[in-house]
Parts: C-alpha cells; sequence; structure tokens
C-alpha cells in the first residue's frame, strides 16, 4: 500500500499564485467571490473573507504527524491500523463526517462493506429538519431568490450571522435586485432573544423590528402568528410575553408582503422537541402562500453537512444516521444517532470525520480520527490521521446550505496532506 | 477479442431488419462486419430464438437532480419498504418510486436499457444532477437544461434582444452545464408562480414580464433549431393536469408553425371537459394532431395504478395538486432566478374516475398515434409510475386481450369514457424496437446508438422470446453494454461505467459581455463555477463525455 505524497509541502514554499477568485469551504454559503493569493506555500485572505473565512483559509496548521495511540507513525501504519480496527468492528459509525463529496462517497462505500453506521457531527440540527421534512413537506427558497424577490424576513430564533458571517452583507443589503426590490427597505423581524441583530441594521440606518421572547418558546409565538393568519382569535392577552396586537402586527406585516422569507437555524433551536418549532415555521408558510407568495428559509449545515446528507440521500435512498448492518441501508433517526450508538456501545468501533476544522470527536474506544491537524482528542484516540481540507488543500465538490447549488472548490495551496476519500478508499 | 451473438432474431429498424436471423460480431465495444473467412469468434452466444435489439433508450426519466433527492428524502417509506441487499459485485440501494442512484443504474440495465435521459435538469442544479448521474452505473446519461423560466432569459425577451443573443445564452447554457437539450417547463409559469401567478395559458400575460408562453416557446424552439441541436425544444407545456388542457396543447402544437417541438408526457395535457364529471379524454384530438404535424414527437407518461411521487419543474401545478398528496405531505421550492420544484407524491387508484381515465388517455394515445418515429415510451418516471413498469407496459400494447383484461378492472364510468376497448391496434416488436431504441436516439441525435449497424456501439440487448410480454421485457438473457456483457438472466454480472452525452454547438463568445455583469450582479454563484468542467463528469474513471453533433441550421 502506497499512499501518493504531494510534490511539494506546504512549508518548501511554491511560486506565489497572483490573486485570484476562490470558494469558501468554511460555512455553508460556499461564497466564491473571495480573492486570495498563494505566497511563500501559503494562503492570504485579501478580498471578502470573513472571520471565518480568514482564519480558515490562513490557519489551518497543526502537527502533521500521524499517530497511533498518541505515538508518531507512518500514514500507511495508520491506514493499515484502522483498516483492521474496522475489520474487526461489527458495528462501526462512520461520524462526523465533515468532508467533500468525494469523501462521502468513498466513506458510504466503506460503511457499506464494514456494516456500519452513518451520522454527522449536526445530526441533531439536521434531524429536526429532515424530521419535518419526511413529516409535512415544506415549501422554501434559495439564496439567490432571497437576494432579489423578499421584502419581509424574519428570522426566527436566529441571527444568521452566527453561523453564516456575510449573510446581511451578501444577500440581504445588496445593492442591486431584480424586479425593482429596494433592499434599504426590506423589512427584517427577529423572532427570539440572545440574537446579534446589528447586522439587521439596513445601509440608511433603518432597525430591524426585535420581538424579545425566550427562544424556547419559538413554537409558542409561531402556532399564535399562525393562528392569528388564519383569522383565529387568541384567548390570551399575551405569548410568551408578546402580546398580541404586537403579533397582530406581524401577521399583517407577513400577509402585506409580496414575497416573504422565513429563515431558522435548526442547529440554534437546541432544545426537547425543538423540532415541532420547526414544524410551526413550515405549515406557518405554507398557510401564507394561500394568498401571497412566502417561503422558509432553513439556515445552519456548516461543516460539509448538506453535502454528507445529500450523497448519503442519493446513493442510500435515506438522509444520514443510516446503517448498512442488515446488508442494505436502513434509517432510524434515534438508534443511528452519535449519541446513542456510543452511549449505549451499540458502536463497537469509531471512524470520526472532520476534515473542515478541528471538532473533537466523542469518547469512543476504537476510536480512529481523521481529522484537521489541530483537532484536540480529550483523549488520544488509537489512529489519528491528519487529513486535507476540502477547497483549501484538495479540490473538492460541496453542496451549498439550500441543497440546490454546490460548487467545484479549487485546490489553493499543496499539501502533503492525504484526503478523506482517499484515506477511506484504503482503509479496507 | 471479436464476439459473435449467432442466430437471433434481430429487430434494427434502423435499418428495416424486421426479425431476420443474424449473426452480430462485436470487437472493442463496436458493432463489425462478419469477419471474411469466418475466423473464430473469441466468445460466442448461441441464440437462436431468441430476440436481439439495440439498448433501450429512455427519452424522460428523472433520475438526477435536487428533485429526485428532495423525493428521496420526503419518502424514507418507500425506501423502507423495497430495500436492495448488496450482492457480491453489486451495492446496496433502497427505493421502489425513487429508487437511490446506483440501484436505479442496475435495474435499467437489468431491464435491457443502456441510456437513459434526465428531463429537467435546473442550470444551477447542474452539478448536482451530474455527480448522481455519476453514481448511476452501467447506463449512458445524459440531461435536457431548463430554460425559459429564468430572469436572464425573461428579460431578454422581454427588451426584445435579437434571437442571435438568445441562441448564444441558449448554447453558453448548454456547454456550461453539460447539457444534451433544451427543455421548457410551463413556459414563464414557474417564474410568474413567485410572483404570485397561479395559472398562465399559452396567450396569457407573465403578471411581471409583458410575456406569453407563446413567445417564449417560439423563441426557445427557434434557437435550439438555429443551433442545430439534435433533439428539438423538449416541452412541458402549460396547464398541465387541468381538465380542459387538450385545448392548450392543441394550440402549442399550432404555435410551433412548423418548427420542431417535443411534447413531453402528454397524456397529462389530454384531458377534455366532458361528461358529467367535467374530466374527458382528449387524446383522439391530440392524436389526430400529432399525426397530421410532422414536426412533433410526444412521449406519453402513461400511469400505472399504485404509489408513486410526482417530481417537477413546474411549481405553479405542483402547489395546484397539493390537495391530492398522498400520503399528506409536499414541497416546493423556488430556486435561484432559474427555476423552482415541486415534489407531491401521489397514489393512482383504480376505483378512482380521474385515474382511470389518465390510464386509459395514455393508452388511447399510444394507439392512436400512427407514426412509432414520433412516440416514445416513458412513464416520466416517477410522475406517471416507476420506469421498472415498462415491461408491464409493453404487454399492453402488445396484447389487445390483455389490455382489455385490464381495461374491465378500473373505474366503470372511466371505462364508459375511454374508447379503448374498440381499440384493436397490437404492436409488433419492431414498433417497440422503433419507439423504445431507434426513435429516442434518432430523436437524441445519437447516431452510434438505438441500432446495430456496423460501427454503431455493441449496446445490445438479447431477449428470450416469450408469449407473455411483460415477462419477456423484464428479463433479459443478456444485455451488452459498449461491447461488455454487463447483465445476465435479468442480473447485473458486471459493473461499469456509462457515458455522458452532451450538445456543444459553436455561438459566440460575446454573450459573456451581457451575461456575467448581469450573474455577478444578481446571482449568488460566481461565473467561473457555473461551467461544469469535464473533469467533475469523467474524472476518477467514472465515465466520459460524448458529443452529439450538432449542425447550425442557419447563420445565427
Amino acid at each position: 500500500m502506497t499512499v501518493p505524497q504531494a510534490a511539494i509541502n506546504r512549508e518548501t514554499g511554491k511560486p506565489a499564485r497572483a490573486p485570484h477568485a476562490a470558494a469558501c469551504p468554511f460555512c455553508s454559503l460556499l461564497c466564491d467571490d473571495l480573492i486570495v493569493e498563494q505566497a511563500g506555500g501559503r494562503v492570504r485572505v485579501l478580498k471578502n473573507g470573513c472571520d471565518r473565512a480568514v482564519s480558515g483559509f490562513e490557519n489551518p496548521d497543526g502537527p502533521n504527524q500521524p499517530r497511533l495511540k498518541g505515538k508518531p507513525a507512518t500514514i500507511e501504519q495508520c491506514i493499515e491500523r484502522a483498516a483492521a480496527i474496522l475489520r474487526g468492528a461489527r458495528f462501526p459509525l462512520f461520524a462526523g463526517l465533515g468532508t467533500d463529496v468525494g469523501g462521502m462517497r468513498a466513506v458510504l462505500s466503506l460503511a457499506e462493506r464494514t456494516g456500519g453506521a452513518l451520522d454527522h457531527m449536526h445530526g441533531n440540527a439536521l434531524q429536526r429538519n429532515i424530521g419535518v421534512l419526511q413529516g409535512t413537506g415544506w415549501m422554501t427558497t434559495t439564496l439567490t431568490e432571497l437576494k432579489n424577490r423578499a421584502d419581509l424576513i424574519i428570522f426566527a430564533g436566529t441571527d444568521a450571522v452566527s453561523a453564516h458571517p456575510r449573510f446581511f452583507e451578501r444577500l440581504v443589503w445588496n445593492q442591486a435586485s431584480l424586479f425593482q426590490l429596494d433592499s434599504n427597505a426590506r423589512q427584517i423581524i427577529y423572532l427570539g432573544a440572545g440574537l446579534n441583530t446589528k447586522p439587521g441594521t439596513s445601509p440608511e440606518g433603518r432597525k430591524p423590528l426585535h420581538i424579545r421572547f425566550d427562544p424556547r418558546r419559538l413554537i409558542e409565538i409561531v402556532s399564535a402568528l399562525r393562528a392569528l393568519a388564519a383569522g383565529y382569535r387568541l384567548q390570551a392577552a399575551s405569548i410568551a410575553g408578546v402580546r398580541i396586537p404586537v403579533l397582530n402586527s406581524i401577521v399583517e406585516k407577513m400577509k402585506a408582503a409580496r414575497y416573504g422569507v422565513l429563515a431558522w437555524s435548526s442547529a440554534e433551536l437546541d432544545y426537547p422537541h425543538a423540532k415541532l418549532a420547526v414544524e410551526a415555521c413550515v405549515e406557518l408558510v405554507k398557510d401564507l402562500n394561500d394568498t401571497t407568495r412566502f417561503s422558509g428559509l432553513p439556515l445552519g449545515g456548516n461543516d460539509g453537512a448538506i453535502t454528507a446528507v445529500s450523497v448519503c440521500a442519493w446513493q442510500t435512498g435515506f438522509p444520514l444516521r443510516t446503517a448498512f448492518a442488515a446488508g442494505y441501508p436502513a434509517h432510524d433517526a434515534h438508534r443511528y444517532s452519535t449519541s446513542h450508538l456510543v452511549a449505549s456501545g451499540s458502536a463497537d468501533a469509531v471512524v470520526w470525520i472532520s476534515a473542515f476544522r478541528a471538532a473533537p470527536p466523542p469518547a469512543a474506544k476504537p476510536l480512529v480520527v481523521l481529522g484537521a491537524p489541530n483537532t484536540h482528542c480529550p483523549e488520544e484516540p488509537d489512529v489519528f490521521i491528519p487529513v486535507a481540507i476540502p477547497g483549501l488543500d484538495h479540490a473538492a465538490q460541496l453542496v451549498r446550505c439550500d441543497s440546490v447549488v454546490s460548487l467545484y472548490l479549487e485546490r489553493q495551496q499543496t499539501s502533503s496532506l492525504p484526503s478523506v476519500a482517499l484515506v477511506a478508499r484504503l482503509s479496507t | 477479442m471479436l464476439t459473435r451473438l449467432s442466430g437471433g432474431k434481430v429487430y434494427d429498424p434502423v435499418h428495416g431488419v424486421n426479425g431476420e436471423v443474424r449473426d452480430v460480431f462485436i470487437r472493442d465495444g463496436r458493432i463489425v462486419a462478419p469477419p471474411p473467412g469466418g475466423v473464430k469468434a473469441g466468445q460466442d452466444y448461441e441464440l437462436s430464438g431468441a430476440v436481439v435489439m439495440a439498448g433501450g433508450i429512455d427519452i424522460h426519466t428523472h433520475i438526477g437532480g435536487g428533485k429526485m433527492t428532495i423525493a428521496r428524502m420526503l419518502l424514507p417509506e418507500d425506501h423502507s419498504a423495497h430495500p436492495v441487499a448488496s450482492g457480491r459485485i453489486t451495492r446496496s440501494g433502497s427505493g421502489l418510486v425513487t429508487p437511490s442512484t446506483i440501484t436505479t443504474g442496475y435495474r435499467y440495465a437489468e431491464m435491457g436499457y443502456t441510456a437513459c435521459f434526465e428531463p429537467a435538469m435546473l442550470p444551477l442544479n447542474a452539478r448536482q444532477a451530474h455527480m448522481e448521474m455519476a453514481d448511476t452505473p452501467i447506463v449512458d446519461k445524459g440531461a435536457y437544461a431548463l430554460l425559459g423560466n429564468d430572469d436572464f432569459f425573461l428579460r431578454l425577451l422581454a427588451e426584445g434582444r435579437e434571437q442571435a443573443l438568445i441562441n448564444d445564452y441558449v448554447a453558453w447554457t448548454l456547454e456550461t452545464s453539460q447539457a444534451l437539450a433544451i427543455k421548457v417547463v410551463n413556459p414563464g409559469g414557474i417564474s410568474a408562480f413567485k410572483f404570485n401567478q397561479r395559472m398562465l395559458d399559452l396567450d396569457e400575460e407573465h403578471c411581471y414580464y409583458p410575456l406569453t408562453p407563446r413567445l417564449i416557446l417560439q423563441r426557445l424552439a427557434q434557437a435550439v433549431f438555429d443551433l442545430g441541436v439534435p433533439h428539438p425544444l423538449h416541452v412541458h407545456g402549460c396547464n398541465l393536469g387541468v381538465a380542459g388542457n387538450v385545448d392548450t396543447t392543441l394550440k402549442t402544437i399550432a404555435a410551433s408553425d412548423g418548427l420542431p417541438l417535443h411534447l413531453t408526457h402528454v397524456q397529462f395535457h389530454s384531458y377534455g371537459t366532458e361528461g358529467d364529471r367535467r374530466f374527458s379524454s382528449g387524446a383522439a384530438r391530440i392524436a389526430e394532431s400529432v399525426n397530421a404535424h410532422q414536426n412533433i414527437s410526444i412521449d406519453v407518461g402513461q400511469i400505472m395504478f399504485g404509489q408513486t411521487v410526482t417530481a417537477s419543474g413546474d411549481t405553479m401545478a405542483q402547489h395546484r395538486n397539493r390537495a391530492s398528496a398522498y400520503p399528506k405531505k409536499w414541497v416546493c421550492m423556488d430556486i435561484e432566478c432559474d427555476a423552482g420544484c415541486g415534489v407531491v407524491p401521489f397514489r393512482y387508484r383504480d376505483k378512482s374516475f380521474v385515474n382511470s381515465l389518465q390510464w386509459a388517455i395514455g393508452l388511447e394515445l399510444f394507439l392512436l398515434v400512427k407514426d412509432p418515429w414520433r412516440i416514445f415510451l416513458t412513464t416520466d418516471h416517477p410522475n406517471g409510475a416507476p420506469f421498472t413498469t415498462y415491461p408491464h407496459l409493453i404487454r399492453l400494447l402488445m396484447d389487445k386481450s390483455y389490455r382489455n383484461e385490464r381495461l374491465a378492472t378500473i373505474h366503470r364510468g372511466a371505462a364508459a369514457m375511454s374508447t379503448l376497448g374498440s381499440l384493436d391496434r397490437e404492436y409488433s416488436l419492431y414498433e417497440i424496437a422503433i419507439m423504445t431504441r431507434a426513435a429516442p436516439a434518432r430523436s437524441l441525435g445519437l447516431t452510434d446508438r438505438g441500432h446495430l449497424g456496423l460501427g454503431a456501439a455493441a449496446d445490445i440487448t438479447v431477449y428470450k422470446e416469450h408469449r407473455d410480454r411483460e415477462r419477456m421485457f423484464s428479463q433479459p438473457r443478456f444485455v451488452f453494454k459498449d461491447g461488455e456483457l454487463v447483465v445476465k438472466n435479468g442480473k447485473v454480472i458486471k459493473i461499469t461505467h456509462g457515458g455522458t452525452h452532451v450538445a456543444r454547438p459553436d455561438y459566440d463568445r460575446g454573450i459573456e459581455r451581457t451575461l456575467r455583469p448581469h450573474l455577478e450582479k444578481y446571482h449568488t454563484l460566481g461565473w467561473e463555477n457555473r461551467k461544469l468542467r469535464d473533469e467533475e463528469i469523467a474524472g476518477e474513471g467514472r465515465g466520459r463525455i460524448l458529443i452529439a453533433k450538432c449542425t447550425p441550421r442557419q447563420a445565427a
């Protein structure tokens, strides 16, 4: 077994590459208008990089040393050990899944051959949306529609920017839009608390409306909006501390919107039964379309979550939390969650994959980590293989947050690290 | 190595071969002449009594792209109920109505099909569509790019820009999305729905752009014609599923004004308003018009009874039909100032008057359109039924007594409204070979597919002759893909990667001066990322690009 070594190490320096456009893999907006340059074997972001992008592109370093139980080893030794662990496992779990399309294809093939299960590090958040999609369906929109059409944007329990820093800059306060929409005149409404609402102020200084309440009570607020929109009168004087006339005024705005968007981030609705809040949002949107146009916009899906779930769905027919234990894919949102499989001990080996950034693996044994070089493991894993960053160290295809648009991200620098796809293909 | 298929009855309509016993020779993936002096073949398949045809070609089947993956996610019950275990060489998968991609490739090959075409690829979803098709093994693939609801095109039209510029945009779309043809879905209607317009007939004006579907159709059909793209504009017309839409369809045919058009899933567009229930068959009128217009081809979009899911770019129609969803869940998406996507699960019931009549209308169309070169066998997979029902459909077309047995089981009122029982036509094997092989290949410009002439690609299916045509077409004895034996007795025995058919007409790259600023100003995906690279499709040994020849038909 040989692992191809990239010809030139990052440290040795490559001839500088002039400033050029690049796409950013570090959040699911996948902005592709960044200008980067390469000099001295390093990438620098010159333009359009948010903090997340700059730290992703410019500080990907860590020890490039593969390890076996903490001891330096060759990558071949590590892959051999990982393969042996998988051969010995009855029911391995492939978790994290922070990787690109090529990586997911290889991991799915490996999971199938080893009879394993698959879940993403944001599996709980994904499942809140997928559960609703599977149960009731939804009406949603995509980023270009939002940018050009939305005259009312409601952020339900999210500020968008915490996960997607350039959301407002690129998609809300854009100068130009089709259909004579004055983006400055867009109405922005935040529902919830603990949100960074500053970006919601328009360039001309128009302030957003912020309805404050305990974010765990979002389902009550949205359900009340839905009831009011349907013409019901509520007996209560207030819901979650918000007075009914305030809610009524929001309903009026929603009904008057020509193209409203209701955005939520299932990752930020992180409490028991939060799926019901997603469902309430989705049903409210459907109802509003009886008279006007309104769309949902599920945000989140960073760390390759949308890519992972998409590839899994087209190749197996199921979203993540799917297992091949029976010789065919079977999906179970609870049994095949990382937390359940690890806590119950059902999974007797865990392969943790996080190529975009250091994300700590769960405490499991045996544990194989294919991680960003600077991954901190609370306990030293049996095998640690530092892997290349998709879209930085190797070319990659990724699916954007709206599950519609996907991008081809060019390689930006040479790296000696192997891709997740390569390691997964060799680990049999 | 030389391979000989000897003694089979060959059906090769392109060469007028109608069941003659002939030997077929294969070398290096191609059909070759018999070696002079009788050189011994390395491999000899004795096929006496078997039927030999080119591999099947499905001109309209939703196999790849975001809407299919949404449909897969929407229906875990379909996938749980239909698991597919991995085999010695095959991968696992699941699903009957929206099978996983890998399973889709196997099932098509096991049914004797060697090429399938995704008819509704949104340019902004093209990369994913191709990724899914790359994960669909064995068969060749190709896709039709959706235009006619994208705001760049609608603006060009509204501004009265010249045809040459539209032609360039169409060619640019084909090239950058790696498409073989162009499709229009509910011309202007998907866009109009985003402005809250709920209906749009052929001559009705879009509520934002001062345009009608008729103009959109004509300009796109002209562009496809001028550029010399082999397949005519592929049209999913206005008013899908609406009682009375037969008139719209007839007007659409007339609007073609002699330009080639392919009207797809016409069954869904052939409804009259007669009878107590104000729902009747318009098949006879449609067939009469198709018979009279040589420039028109159609595919049927036959429905079959049972559970399926409808997936379409036509958000206007899908949103209108949401109340019929079974189970009660559905998805509608507005997409990228480009198009849309609507997914509505559906169960066609033989006890339902409407569904029964839909079933009969599809069969009436098959039996009343005379020229099998201009009507293709489809169920609009999965919208009318999954593609795996094709053998059953072939039996219905070839076996009148069986057809009448089935007719006796549908809703009586519907049966009484249909002329199906009085139609005696039975398709011959020769005609089946035309409508499932020769004609689709010719329509798509695949000059070396769909026939068994010298130099053709050795995509060949061998069936054991059986009076029960469903059984015969369900389990081919052998399927060769590019000369390799991939299926034996209806089971995949070798996994290969098919190619991707594309069309790349020449165009004036000066379109970039108009198009690029538009995309950079209003869109959220950069210019460079709009173009799918060849290596994204053909990289890592997953396939290759097959370029269909375009011959411009006039100076653009």
